[in-house]
């Protein structure tokens, strides 16, 4: 089991570093909001792995209610970026 | 049951919902919000005062899962700050924008911000600070998209993008937080933190997103284009709030939660970028073509001298010595708040007077804007720190605390960034009282000219005359006359 939590552990840490690389990079806003995304994705991952407490326990409650107030977040952030992003191409012909 | 600490909270937020819902009242509403908000931060001032710290877990709900606020001097000190700062530029903005739906804009998403703001400062979790801090980026990069134009919008996407990953950086910090030490009450975490490496990769990944927040050199990149382009009573707020909030947690974090984890090393480092920034905002500062970004370059400065303080603090044993620093430190912050945003409430009045806020073409604004000029210059005196402005005091103990610790490497960054700004401040005032024609004469309107001037006259006189009382409330021990 032990096993188990730290490839999940692992992918959390490998996907947070994977989207910060991407978003300090990629040139496209698109793909830095995606990137941003990924890495986010990366920590929530990370919080579910935290909740687990073996297979006879249930899991910690509270990463999970953090996790998805932190998608809520995410979600609402992502909506803001693409509309400014929407608005920036909208005003180039001016 | 005192539920008084959730008023500062509550007020903006149902002023933000009444005035989407009623967008051709949104001024009426935002103004009266903000004058209730100022009122019940001036009733928690008053019991915080009297009864020591109020700690209110919302709902009654257990610690560790109730979201609790907690309401101590430091805390409500910058309360009554925010609350004043919001409430003069809520009033500017009433001049600023002249028609109802820019209105209907502006006062949400402003009311919004400003309840961000004041639950962060009330929060004592960790993840709650998280969501608040999201909540304030959020708010003040659609307020930042609000200003005219593209420049406007595709400083606000950089703002947002690197506000984004500051706060993944943060939040990545808490979830080893909560691996390690099973909770995220910062006031339990003191109790318990460990010095050792999964505690110092946590703080360092909490540290790095607040430092980008708090825009300190040089990760400050991205405020100078944000801050310059937004409305003039955006700016405002974002320069004297929203980066000061990044800068409050940095200082909960590393003087209480973490304290007894870290070296004097690390704190050495904050100081050095400090010194950094010191001296390459006001360089900048000195070089900026228009008044808004001088005052943004100014915000990346005068950050430097408060993460100057750090080092200082870490070295200074708990004693009358060290609340002294420490008094000294948040009189410095206050002033810089109050300072900063009558200055960029100034250059709106300048830029929609003249049409511009190049400072080459500033001539003759003395004439045409005397109070507004004035205003300027005030703000001028506490930014500079030249008597009887909060920062003289503050810069004063900052370098006698430097001696006396015999780390006197601070001594000249401070004097040559005082220099420098003493340098940008007289190059804009000597524009503004020489011949030109550059701003139009026109009727004076008490609404724009008279917020600046009150939060000036608080940064350079209320502050500097009153700091001994800002000292007694924020460090009872402090004994500032002792070291004159």
């Amino acid at each position: 089991m032990f096993f188990t939590e730290t490839i999940y552990a692992l992918t959390g840490v490998a996907l947070f570093g994977l989207g910060l690389r991407g978003s300090l990079l990629r040139r496209s806003l698109l793909g830095r909001i995606l990137a941003i995304n990924i890495c986010g994705a990366g920590v929530f991952l990370m919080l579910v792995t935290v909740a687990y407490r073996g297979p006879e326990q249930l899991p910690d409650a509270l990463p999970h209610a953090r996790v998805l107030t932190g998608i809520v977040v995410a979600v609402s952030a992502t909506a803001l970026a693409l509309a400014l992003g929407r608005r920036f191409r909208e005003t180039e012909s001016e | 049951m005192n539920s008084l600490p959730v008023w500062p909270i509550i007020l903006p937020l149902s002023g933000a919902l009444l005035a989407i819902l009623w967008p051709r009242r949104s001024a009426r509403i935002g103004l009266f919000a903000s004058l209730s908000t100022l009122f019940a931060t001036g009733l928690l001032l008053w019991q915080v005062a009297s009864q020591g710290q109020l700690i209110h877990p919302l709902g009654g709900w257990d610690p560790g899962l109730a979201i609790v606020l907690r309401a101590d001097a430091l805390a409500t000190t910058l309360l009554l700050m925010s609350s004043l700062v919001a409430l003069a530029a809520g009033w500017y903005a009433t001049a600023y924008f002249e028609n109802t739906t820019k209105q209907s804009q502006f006062w949400p998403l402003w009311l919004l911000m400003i309840a961000a703001l004041h639950a962060m400062l009330l929060s004592a979790d960790l993840f709650n600070l998280y969501v608040t801090l999201e909540l304030l980026g959020l708010s003040a990069v659609s307020l930042a998209a609000l200003g005219a134009g593209r420049a406007a919008v595709e400083a606000a996407l950089r703002y947002l993008t690197v506000g984004l990953l500051g706060s993944m950086a943060f939040l990545a910090g808490l979830t080893l937080v909560y691996t390690r030490y099973g909770t995220l009450d910062m006031l339990s975490l003191a109790q318990v933190i460990e010095s050792e490496p999964a505690t110092w990769l946590a703080l360092a990944l909490m540290s790095t997103g607040l430092l980008v927040k708090s825009a300190l050199f040089p990760l400050h990149f991205w405020l100078p284009p944000a801050h310059a382009n937004a409305p003039a009573p955006v700016s405002a707020a974002l320069s004297a709030l929203v980066v000061k909030a990044a800068f409050y947690l940095m200082l909960r974090l590393w003087l209480d939660t973490f304290q007894s984890a870290l070296t004097p090393a690390a704190s050495s480092l904050l100081g050095l970028l400090g010194a950094g920034a010191v001296l390459w905002g006001s360089w900048n500062a000195l070089r900026a073509p228009r008044l808004k970004l001088l005052a943004a370059y100014s915000t990346v400065a005068q950050l430097g001298y408060l993460f100057i303080f750090f080092p200082l603090l870490m070295a200074l044993p708990p004693g009358p010595r060290y609340d002294a620093a420490f008094g000294a430190l948040v009189l410095m912050a206050l002033t810089h708040g109050f300072a900063k945003s009558a200055l960029f409430l100034t250059a709106g009045v300048i830029q929609q007077r003249a049409g511009h806020d190049r400072i080459e073409g500033l001539g003759g604004t003395a004439r045409a804007l005397p109070v507004t000029t004035f205003t300027l210059a005030l703000a001028g005196v506490a930014l500079i720190g030249l008597p009887p402005s909060g920062a003289f005091i503050a810069k004063w103990q900052l370098l006698s605390s430097a001696f006396a610790l015999g780390q006197w490497f601070w001594v000249p960054v401070v004097t040559i960034g005082s220099l420098l700004a003493a340098a940008y401040v007289f190059r804009v005032l000597g524009y503004a009282f020489g011949t030109g024609e550059g701003v139009a004469h026109a009727l004076s309107n008490g609404r724009e000219e008279l917020p600046a001037l009150l939060l000036a006259i608080i940064a350079t006189v209320v502050l500097g005359l009153g700091s001994i009382i800002v000292w007694h409330f924020i460090a009872p021990g402090a004994l500032p006359a002792e070291s004159f």
